[in-house]
């Protein structure tokens, strides 16, 4: 059972994986990355990791591919060629892939240990468990869930300094507006009227006088 | 499953990102194939994590978890502010840092 399981997640993962380096639209290539990610949280699932396999569905799969959605979205997932400059690319960078996969054969078969041709340590209840994780977070790898944290806290405050509108370093789309100079329908009884009722539309003894 | 099969799948994936890598030219995609990288890294911790029966494989691929989601936050936001300025979404035509 558990064969027929891991033979069907890989090829998922695996088909995921060619899907996203070989579709041409980046939405689908989203989308497959969201197919790949379910089917190596199955492959976590088969080696008795559920925390971690809960995180990659929803930390992964869900919030981290709907920000990726979302930007797809708003840039806009025209196709586009796969590759198109340079004619050398062409041929290096599929032997550079299946140099480092000979490799990465080479230092997996070649390995002195001897537990890789096994099925790992025994059967241990506790493994992979929430309780597992948590008490490591906290007591042997507290420097590193709190450097996590403070690495979170950075990139956030980097994502929002780097995609918000900046005034005065884009000269061509400079704003120099202000909010009450957007146009709107006259005599509505917005607070732009009431702020320069007079001159704005000439009218201002009606308006003065209103709500 | 022998240990060794999921060290393989992991080893064609993390292949399969960094040809992707190498070979695309939007730099959205080349952000998920880095994530297809950091997934086949994660996929070989916890393999090795369950061959020693310990938690500490899992929780490097937390850790790693997270840096990926702070490099996809980081990310996203240049790519979002490239197409404010404009500028073309193509990793081979934004080479002003060349040396």
């Amino acid at each position: 059972m558990a064969e027929v399981l891991f033979f069907i997640a890989a090829t998922g993962a695996i088909a995921g994986a060619i899907g996203v380096v070989a579709l041409r639209n980046a939405f689908y290539a989203v989308l497959a990355l969201v197919g790949h990610l379910l089917s190596l949280a199955a492959l976590f699932l088969l080696l008795r990791s559920e925390f971690v396999a809960a995180a990659q569905v929803v930390v992964y799969a869900g919030a981290v591919m709907v920000l990726y959605v979302f930007v797809v979205a708003y840039v806009g997932g025209e196709d586009m060629p796969i590759r198109g400059t340079a004619a050398g690319l062409r041929i290096v960078a599929p032997l550079f892939a299946v140099v480092l996969l000979v490799e990465l054969c080479i230092a997996t078969l070649g390995s002195g240990l001897k537990a890789i041709d096994g099925e790992g340590a025994g059967f241990d209840p506790a493994f992979g468990s929430p309780a597992q994780i948590g008490e490591l977070f906290l007591t042997k790898f507290l420097l590193a869930f709190e450097i996590a944290s403070f690495l979170l806290l950075v990139a956030a405050v980097g994502a929002v300094m780097l995609a918000r509108r900046r005034r005065g370093l884009d000269e061509g789309d400079r704003d120099d507006s202000t909010p009450l100079d957007i146009p709107r329908p006259a005599l509505t009884g917005t607070m732009a009227e009431a702020v320069h009722s007079g001159e704005a539309t000439g009218r201002g003894d009606r308006d003065r006088g209103g709500w | 499953m022998a240990i060794g099969w999921y060290l393989a799948v992991s080893a064609f994936i993390f292949c399969i990102g960094a040809a992707g890598v190498v070979t695309r030219r939007n730099p959205l995609v080349v952000l998920l194939c880095l994530e297809l990288m950091l997934n086949a890294g994660n996929l070989a911790l916890i393999a090795f994590s369950r061959m020693h029966g310990t938690g500490d494989g899992q929780i490097f691929a937390l850790i790693v978890m997270v840096v990926a989601a702070c490099e996809v936050t980081i990310g996203l936001g240049l790519i979002v502010a490239l197409y404010r300025r404009r500028l073309p979404i193509d990793v081979d035509e934004l080479s002003e840092l060349r040396g």
